[in-house]
């Protein structure tokens, strides 16, 4: 019954997903499209980078690095992998395209998962600061090694990569991830992971594995952001330049401003972060000195970012009573 | 042979740079648990203080330059940059310091933000000429290894401040109030120490070096830009995590291991590794010792 009651709510996602992207793609203007496909990834970035920060009480500011590991993997199966599965000519048909670049997606997620295992075991001995200033440190050094490969074009771009992002797409990872890190929060071990944010010592004295989970959390945060960057390098020209730091400080700024550990803030802050900038595009010179002051202004009126912990909802006393479980408010 | 010292003396010099923005970092981590992010764009302001200061003076013209006018030009704009971060710390940071340390953060990368793009704006996005105050020679030091008397000059004056800086910390009164609030402020503010006008000073310290490192940057390297602050500022805040973050000799320490070892790999490996290698130590000292090289271990509390 509820998996009936899943799978056509699924279908009717999809649906409504495709019905947004055709008639977008045909009412909007280019430029404003692109804005929102952008939003679109980053949001699936923000999003997924709360499951780390907000959610488990983490601090990593290296999300850029997991991107970077996804955009190009995947890029560089599309240009290099697809061709041998599929024919030379499998771009003719609409079915195999898709079905190609839906893989090309999950290499780059998993791909980039792998890399936050590897990364995410080691630094997760860390805390606070020493594991926020080793996971840019990661960021970093995966940015430095990808310039310096030359089957990716290294300091020259990577270019031949066919666009095959639209926002149908963008949307569709948008949801799943929002659909799998909500449903998450709410199982057995997402409860395990808020724990783990209110209190380590006495999650780990109650019998959470703590180590495991942080590992879990950072890794399928990986996953997503690996996502976020194929959908990213199959829609614009990929560059390592995209990925450096400021990027990451860019979807942490998204996180806190719209409030920690809570979902729909993360959606609102990567909304408000990549359509701002646009909005004062009005005073060219001017607009980052702007949108720095905002940026200092609402750390100082609201310091706990625009939501809190609370979450926007249709339906808000149920909303609030699933998503505060908190030992203490 | 020869090489190896070429590029170490190269690498001392560079990291007695690191470790002047490095000593600014860990005050500041000390006092507040703050990571400063602004404090790489300090670095850069008190270039461009030293730029406008240089002009004005009228030195950088091959017949004035003079070591008492390099020497006004230092100060000048170490004193600016010291106005400058009590600035930052009284508008920006003073307002947050009861929330949430995220918050201070986000705080600061906005004033870091705000830095960058003003300078932008005010000083231009190209590339400025910084005048040569002092007349550049070169001096062999040993059979092929080179060095110039900036790369001397940044050395000594920095060796000097820090000299100065531990003399302060250990020996003065207010050197003494400002390592009582770093190990405990609420204790500090009970015993009559006014904490807020110990922060003040730390971050006009803190600042002041960073013009230091600024000057000196802009004397062996002479072109400076509004965004030259990023990379050196969180390479210097790396180097003081390494050593340790809150330990002064910690950051010294730091800075010269990670300036070194940045010329090496420029040396002997590739020039595009630059950027990495600060890391890669990083990480392996991090896993070896949690709390850097000369970090206290805190025990943990239940």
């Amino acid at each position: 019954m509820i998996a009936a009651r899943g799978l056509i709510r699924t279908l009717l996602a999809i649906a409504i997903v495709w019905a947004l992207d055709w008639a977008a793609s045909r009412t909007l203007n280019p430029y404003i499209y692109r804005v929102v496909v952008l939003c679109s990834i980053n949001v699936i970035l923000a999003l997924s980078l709360n499951l780390v920060n907000g959610i488990t009480g983490q601090f990593s500011i290296g999300h850029a690095g997991f991107m970077a590991v996804g955009a190009y993997a995947s890029a560089a199966y599309t240009v290099y992998a697809v061709p041998l599965l599929f024919g030379p000519r499998y771009d003719q048909h609409a079915w195999l395209t898709a079905a190609a670049f839906l893989l090309a997606i999950l290499v780059g997620g998993l791909v980039s998962a792998v890399a936050g295992f590897l990364v995410g075991l080691p630094s997760m001995r860390l805390r606070g600061d020493y594991l926020a200033i080793v996971t840019l440190g990661f960021g970093e050094i995966i940015r430095v090694a990808i310039l310096n490969i030359d089957a990716v074009g290294g300091a020259r771009g990577f270019a031949g990569i066919p666009p095959r992002t639209n926002l149908a797409w963008v949307l569709g990872g948008a949801w799943l991830t929002f659909a799998v890190i909500r449903n998450l929060m709410r199982s057995y071990h997402g409860r395990a992971l808020l724990a783990i944010r209110e209190d380590e010592i006495a999650a780990e004295a109650l019998g959470v594995p703590t180590t495991r989970y942080k590992v879990t959390a950072f890794v399928i945060g990986a996953f997503f952001a690996g996502v976020a960057g194929a959908l990213f390098s199959h829609y614009t020209y990929l560059h390592t330049n995209s990925f450096t730091f400021m990027k990451s400080i860019e979807v942490v700024i998204m996180v806190v401003l719209g409030g920690m550990g809570s979902l729909t803030g993360s959606i609102l802050g990567a909304v408000l972060l990549t359509a701002l900038p646009e909005l004062l595009r009005f005073a060219s010179a001017e607009r980052l000195i702007i949108y720095s002051l905002l940026l200092i202004v609402l750390m100082i009126a609201r310091p706990q970012g625009i939501l809190g912990r609370r979450e926007l909802s249709l339906r808000r006393r149920r909303a609030e009573s699933a998503s505060r479980p908190t030992l203490a408010a | 042979m020869q090489e190896l010292f070429q590029q170490l003396a190269n690498g001392i010099a560079w990291g007695s740079i690191y470790a002047l923005i490095a000593l600014g970092y860990t005050m500041v981590y000390g006092t507040l648990r703050l990571i400063n992010f602004a404090h790489g764009d300090v670095y850069m302001v008190g270039a461009f203080a030293a730029y406008f200061l240089a002009r004005a003076l009228g030195v950088g013209t091959v017949t004035s330059a003079s070591p008492l006018m390099a020497a006004l030009v230092l100060l000048g704009s170490m004193a600016i940059c010291a106005g400058l971060g009590v600035l930052i710390e009284l508008f920006a940071y003073r307002p947050v310091r009861k929330s949430s340390r995220l918050t201070a953060l986000i705080t600061a990368i906005g004033v870091s933000l705000l830095l960058e793009n003003a300078g932008i704006l005010i000083f231009g996005p190209d590339p400025k000429f910084f005048p040569q105050v002092i007349a550049p020679k070169t001096i062999q030091l040993a059979e092929g290894v080179l060095v110039t008397n900036h790369q001397i000059m940044v050395v000594v004056v920095a060796v000097f401040l820090m000299i100065a800086l531990t003399l302060f910390i250990q020996r003065t009164r207010t050197g003494k109030a400002m390592r009582a609030v770093a190990f405990n402020r609420d204790a500090a503010s009970l015993m009559g120490i006014p904490v807020d006008r110990i922060i003040t000073i730390t971050f006009a310290i803190g600042s002041a070096l960073a013009a230091a490192a600024g000057f000196l940057v802009a004397l062996t390297n002479p072109k400076i830009e509004p965004l030259m602050g990023i990379m050196p500022g969180i390479k210097a805040f790396v180097a003081a995590v390494l050593g340790g973050i809150g330990s002064i000799p910690g950051a010294m320490i730091g800075g010269l291991l990670m300036g070194i070892s940045e010329y090496l790999v420029v040396g002997y490996v590739s020039s595009t590794y630059r950027d990495a290698i600060a890391f890669v130590i990083l990480i392996i000292v991090l896993l070896l010792r949690p709390a850097g090289l000369l970090g206290r271990n805190v025990t943990e509390k239940v």
